[in-house]
């Protein structure tokens, strides 16, 4: 990738950005993610934990928890508490519905005691960048105005570096972030009970509408109960993102949101 | 001066009573609107890291208020700390529901909806709507959206009427402005000119010091 042009495109450097994807006339839910299963696919979900010994869960990866030290700067450890309240666990449950293959990781960014906060989501989030995952569920955000700075660029790193942030519009009427970003897929809920209809939202900030009503979802102790919410609709994207990702490694996150949009229930993506 | 300002506001406006009615007031409307059997708001105490019940309408009424369990405890916690609303059916299943809690009181519920209470930047407390008997739907988060709104003005004005008193119990001077306003509001319509002579002269007394 290093040596294909950055900054301007001299005449002689046409070729050298041919793009891989060969594209269809069509782009169809066929194309995209047909017969795919997520598999080499690094999904991450920065959350609540993840509870791997949970049938519909399964294996995770990987496992870290931020929190604070006693002079109160974050770090990164392995994560021994799983998950503190089943939330993670169930946003993991329903990215493994859609992409069985997927490699889970989690984030966590809640303690027990649920003490966490801005900084640490902000914490967790970059090393989820520097990570390098495919794609992240962020079924969570932030209401305080001094991070949405820092949150936009590292949305905006993570965009350029191909990591593909998707993020749950808060179901109020309240300035939140990162879902806001450009940068980020932004996702809320419909009413609809099949988990791959998708709508686009031509009336930003939120940009797709996914399942997040009455959605059958893991919770702890190998529970299942029914939920509703932004946060249950995100991991539907994000399992559809995981899909396309493991069919088409290649696309960029612009790419990969316009193949989203190719693919909606309300633009064409019922065939 | 804020202080000052907000010791006076306290007085003339009354206090705590009034807001805890505004309060139990709006779980009280929440509660029929989405025909449930119980409505709740929790505050956040900071210091303690606890929620505390400040008004409960319904099932469990009687046992609940005032109650308090840490911060970190089952879907009212996680709505507070991620400052996103849930809505989830069978809570039961749910063995880190708060149902120390639930069951203390005899009640324990099936479904919950819980809100964050949010004003400004800072998430104040959470609103539970517990056992609707509709089916739920995203215009029945619309309006929860707005009954959050509403406790959450509500809950902010008793958090800064506590302010005012805990400024007023350990500050005698203020103490004193407090209850002159107090008496100001409450003065007949035929003493007020004689009360507005006095004050100015006070303040001219106060001023040639």
């Amino acid at each position: 990738m290093s040596e294909l042009p950055a900054w301007s495109l001299p005449a002689d450097a046409v070729g050298q950005i041919a793009l891989a994807t060969d594209w269809p006339a069509e782009v169809t839910r066929e194309w995209a993610w047909g017969g795919a299963t997520g598999k080499g696919v690094r999904v991450c979900i920065i959350d609540s934990g993840v509870d791997g010994s949970h049938p519909l869960v399964g294996h995770v990866e990987s496992s870290v928890a931020v929190s604070k030290d006693e002079d109160g700067a974050a770090f990164v450890a392995e994560d021994i508490d799983g998950d503190v309240c089943g939330h993670g666990t169930a946003c993991a449950g329903i990215v493994r519905s859609l992409a069985p293959e997927a490699e889970i990781h989690s984030v966590r960014v809640l303690g027990p005691g649920f003490t966490g906060g801005g900084n640490i989501l902000l914490f967790g989030l970059r090393y989820a960048i520097e990570q390098g995952f495919d794609v992240v569920n962020l079924s969570l955000s932030t209401t305080k105005k001094d991070y949405s700075t820092v949150l936009h660029e590292l949305a905006d790193s993570a965009y350029f570096q191909r990591t593909v942030l998707v993020a749950s519009a808060h179901n109020m009427p309240v300035e939140s972030y990162p879902w806001r970003f450009s940068s980020v897929i932004s996702v809320g809920s419909h009413e609809e009970d099949d988990p791959t209809a998708l709508y686009y939202n031509p009336n930003p900030p939120v940009e797709f509408f996914a399942k997040g009503v009455g959605v059958e979802v893991a919770w702890l102790g190998g529970d299942t109960l029914s939920a509703s919410g932004n946060s249950f609709a995100t991991p539907h994207v994000t399992g559809i993102c995981a899909l396309i990702r493991s069919k088409h490694p290649e696309l960029t996150p612009f790419q990969l949101k316009s193949v989203l949009h190719l693919t909606s229930s309300n633009v064409g993506g019922s065939r | 001066m804020s202080e000052l300002n907000s010791a006076v506001a306290a007085a003339a406006l009354g206090s705590e009573e009034r807001f805890r009615e505004l309060l139990r007031s709006v779980v009280g409307v929440a509660r029929a609107i989405f025909a449930a059997r119980a409505s709740s708001i929790l505050l956040l105490d900071e210091d303690a890291n606890e929620l505390v019940f400040e008004a409960v309408v319904g099932e469990g009424e009687e046992g609940l208020l005032g109650r308090r369990f840490p911060a970190g405890t089952g879907v009212a916690g996680w709505v507070m700390a991620t400052r996103t609303p849930l809505v989830i059916e069978d809570v039961a299943a749910d063995p880190r529901f708060a149902k120390d809690v639930a069951e203390g009181t005899g009640y324990v519920p099936q479904g919950l909806m819980a809100v964050p209470l949010l004003h400004d930047e800072r998430a104040l407390g959470v609103l539970e709507v517990l056992d609707r008997q509709s089916h739920f739907t995203l215009q029945e988060m619309e309006l929860l959206g707005l009954f959050a709104s509403q406790a959450a003005i509500a809950l902010d004005l008793l958090q800064r009427a506590r302010e005012a008193e805990r400024a007023l119990a350990g500050d005698g001077r203020l103490d004193a402005v407090a209850r002159l306003a107090s008496t100001l509001s409450e003065l007949d319509e035929d003493r007020r000119p004689e009360a507005d002579r006095l004050l100015g002269a006070l303040a001219a007394v106060l001023k040639r010091a």
